[in-house]
């Protein structure tokens, strides 16, 4: 006797393989356990507003490309009689409205919807940003020169530098310097002049701060400073790194918010809203560029991805009729039948469904009986059979449809050639053991097909087979292993009572 | 309702349905010998060539057309058997135990035609009864007399003696009587009466039928725990030599005794069945496990069935 070691241990690698895949599965790609999951999707709207001056009009808005922090999940445009593209260049990302001819007040709208994503990352591509030369008049480049030279003295690297400038800048601590330069101009872009000044790659970033049903908000700037490896975000005012909570930074580039040709007046003001959307929805999205999205079944045809959903239950309906056989011991008339009849009442739904199986069987069987008397060889038998499961089935869906059942149509779901050797089995049966023994294995075989339709129908089957299919490893584990199985069926229990009288 | 503990019946040593699959079946009996047992033609060749005689074959038919001459046959018959040569579980034999004019009266005394019996053996010849539904032949053979003291205890048809051999060695063995509810049939899930025999002796021990227990034949009223059988250490040695022609370890062994003819090899069986358990009141499990201990296996049927009849000897307690 060869151990069985080995197996127990591949078994082992089998099950803990599918389970492990599944679990990093969900963990990397977000693709939930349960169906039905939602996540929070924020839909950003940008307004522009502008008077039109009966010109050929383009309006040009900067749009958020890879904001740290989150994801783009789709944007699209709503501005009836314009034109609409999203254009890319310099690696900005900017929406372009155009209109031959325009006049009076425009409204542009420009909708997205961004999903908080942790692993987002923010390396920039292409060439390393360099400091901006500054120009400064005196008296103000002596007073940048020594506020720097306080800054500087009390830091280490660009970070802390910007912190430090940051809080002598403040208003709270009040130097003749720092008043004089921030009189009467732009603070931020005061920052970054003197950040630049100072040898530092900076920039200002737009951000909007996201709050539910929140409208007419505007952006607020962050000031973004260069360290060698990435941009780095500061709160202005505060000194704080990194970007708050729900701030999605709209514009990151050096260049301007929104231009307009042939108008006036313009404006771009915000309103957002959180939504949930389903989180399969935005695994999917999410599963197209990462690593282990080739693992997913998401990339084929539509077409083939509801085939591959049916194929998929399958298995879940062969542990079922394992299951039955093996431990409890039910007789069915044909092992697999019972499976492809569960597949059929997936398409019917149950009552429906039950109801069509008896009545062609039972029909069948009587057209069957008058076979049997013609004296013909097998094979023709069985297709003269199939031939007349045809024309039982047509004409149950046309009976029924008639009588007012579209129920009556679905039963040309029911394979042909199965429920034709089901008959034929049936008819044999009835011939050789009699009624009961067709009435056992009948309702053995119809029992189990609605145990394996009800697993097979559960919301969550069919999530977790198509969605995880690794866990199907599983399932084979388990098929393995109820092969193993040499202990008494639940059936046997009973069928060895009388056992009771030999006591030893 | 009526169940039995798990637990009572590991300690009674039932073998169950699913570790005589893999414990005994699959492990002992090699595939490449299925057909040797699956095919009763060619069981018939191979128990020739061990000393095991069988039931006189009479005529095979191979081809649709070959069904004329089985006409030209049973011209001159007045008894016969028709079995499929692949069949399973009983299923396809048909026993025709004398004429009636141009009538044909089966074991179960309905009356068929000729027709009935070709029709049959066309379906024979389709495969309607053999495992999978591949092409058959049809076997046609002498039919056997039943001896005077077992045909009694049987409604109709012959009695026969399952002998459950592993490994050459006979561990368990029933008589199969027919009934009214079983057509004539010996199968006990159709409703034949199993009566255990004791291996030591071939006396009779318990009797059941669909799983009861009972002391009576239901249809001749014969009392069942009296039933001797003749020659019983040659049947051991029948069975126990069928093992060395097929080399299956664990099987069913199906015998008659022909009054004239003495015991006949009816048919081999690679999966038997788990009820001679029901009948004989005891578990195969503890008997198979026995003859797995042992270290020095017996190399000669006659070893072989004498260790059995010394090991598997149950003692006389009821009746």
């Amino acid at each position: 006797m060869t151990s069985r070691a080995p197996f127990y241990f591949a078994l082992f690698v089998l099950i803990t393989a599918g389970l492990a895949l599944a679990v990093l599965r969900h963990v990397e790609l977000g693709i939930p356990w349960l169906p039905g999951e939602q996540r929070p999707v924020w839909l950003v709207e940008a307004r522009v507003d502008f008077q039109a001056q009966q010109e050929p009009v383009l309006a040009s808005l900067n749009i958020p490309d890879q904001p740290p922090g989150f994801l783009l999940l789709s944007e699209q445009a709503a501005s009836p009689g314009y034109g609409f593209s999203i254009v890319e260049h310099d690696g900005n990302r900017r929406a372009e409205w155009s209109k031959r001819f325009a006049e009076g007040p425009q409204t542009l709208y420009f909708k997205a919807q961004l999903i908080p994503d942790t692993v987002g990352d923010d390396t920039p591509s292409g060439p390393a940003p360099v400091a901006k030369p500054v120009f400064w008049e005196e008296p103000q480049a002596t007073a940048v020169r020594e506020v720097l030279q306080q800054a500087r003295s009390k830091s280490s690297n660009p970070e802390s530098l910007t912190r430090e400038l940051i809080k002598l800048m403040q208003p709270e601590t009040p130097e003749q310097n720092t008043t004089l330069l921030t009189s009467g101009t732009n603070y931020v872009s005061l920052l970054e002049r003197m950040l630049n000044h100072a040898g530092i790659p900076a920039r200002i970033a737009d951000g909007l701060q996201l709050e539910d049903a929140r409208r007419r908000q505007t952006l607020k700037p962050f000031l973004q400073i260069y360290n060698g490896e990435r941009w780095l975000t500061f709160n202005p005012h505060t000194g704080a790194q990194g970007l708050p909570e729900h701030v999605v930074l709209w514009r990151q580039t050096a260049v301007s918010l929104l231009d307009v040709m042939g108008g006036s007046d313009s404006q771009v003001t915000f309103s957002m809203l959180r939504q949930t959307v389903p989180a399969l929805q935005l695994a999917r999205v999410e599963a197209n560029d990462n690593g282990l999205g080739f693992l997913s079944l998401y990339q084929l045809p539509i077409e083939e991805q509801s085939m591959f959903r049916m194929l998929l239950l399958l298995p879940i309906g062969a542990l079922v009729v394992a299951f039955m056989r093996i431990v409890i011991g039910i007789r069915t008339s044909g092992t697999f039948m019972p499976v492809l009849i569960a597949v059929a009442f997936v398409q019917t739904s149950l009552v429906p469904g039950l109801i069509a199986f008896i009545a062609v069987v039972c029909l069948g069987l009587l057209m069957r009986g008058y076979l049997s008397a013609l004296n013909l060889l097998l094979v023709s038998r069985i297709s003269a059979l199939i031939i007349l499961v045809i024309f039982i089935t047509t004409g149950l869906s046309i009976v029924g449809y008639q009588m007012g059942f579209n129920t009556g149509m679905t039963v040309t779901f029911f394979p042909m050639i199965i429920l034709a050797w089901t008959i034929e089995r049936m008819s044999i049966l009835w011939e050789e053991e009699g009624a009961r023994e067709v009435l056992i294995q009948g309702f053995g075989s119809l029992f189990v097909a609605v145990v394996a339709y009800l697993a097979m129908s559960a919301p969550l089957a069919s999530h977790l087979t198509f969605n995880f299919p690794e866990l199907h490893l599983v399932v084979l584990g388990l098929i393995l292993l109820l092969g193993q199985y040499t202990g008494y069926k639940l059936s046997e229990l009973r069928r060895f009572h009388p056992m009771k009288a030999y006591e030893p | 309702m009526s169940w039995i503990s798990p637990f009572r019946l590991q300690r009674a040593g039932m073998l169950s349905m699913n570790r005589r699959n893999v414990d005994y079946i699959g492990r002992y009996n090699d595939r490449a010998s299925y057909p040797l047992v699956d095919n009763k033609l060619k069981t018939k060749l191979i128990a020739a060539e061990y000393d095991v005689s069988t039931p006189q074959l009479l005529q095979v038919v191979r081809q649709q057309h070959e069904i004329s001459h089985f006409r030209e046959l049973v011209d001159e018959l007045d008894g016969f058997a028709i079995k499929p040569a692949k069949g399973s579980g009983g299923k396809g034999i048909t026993v025709i135990t004398r004429r009636d004019g141009d009538q044909y009266v089966k074991a179960s005394g309905a009356k068929v035609t000729l027709a009935t019996l070709e029709r049959h053996l066309s379906n024979i010849l389709a495969g309607l009864y053999s495992l999978g539904g591949t092409p058959d032949v049809a076997i046609v053979e002498d039919l056997v007399q039943p001896s005077a003291s077992l045909a009694d205890y049987s409604f109709q048809g012959v009695p026969d003696i399952r002998i459950v051999v592993f490994q050459g060695y006979p561990v368990m063995a029933m008589l199969r009587l027919a009934t009214r509810d079983s057509d004539g049939k010996a199968n006990l899930h159709q409703g034949a009466v199993g009566v255990g025999l004791d291996i030591g002796t071939g006396h009779s021990l318990n009797a059941v039928q669909f799983n009861k227990a009972i002391h009576l034949h239901p249809d001749t009223g014969l009392n069942l725990a009296n039933i001797a059988i003749e020659d019983w250490q040659q049947m051991l040695l029948m069975a126990s030599r069928c093992y060395e022609a097929t080399n299956l370890g664990y099987m069913g062994v199906d015998l008659v005794v022909d009054a004239q003819k003495g015991p006949l090899l009816l048919e081999l069986n690679a999966r038997p069945g788990l009820a001679i358990q029901m009948a004989n009141g005891r578990g195969l499990l503890t008997r198979l496990k026995a003859v797995e201990r042992l270290k020095r296996p017996h190399f000669t049927p006659e070893g072989r069935v004498a260790f059995a009849m010394e090991t598997f000897a149950q003692p006389v307690q009821q009746a």
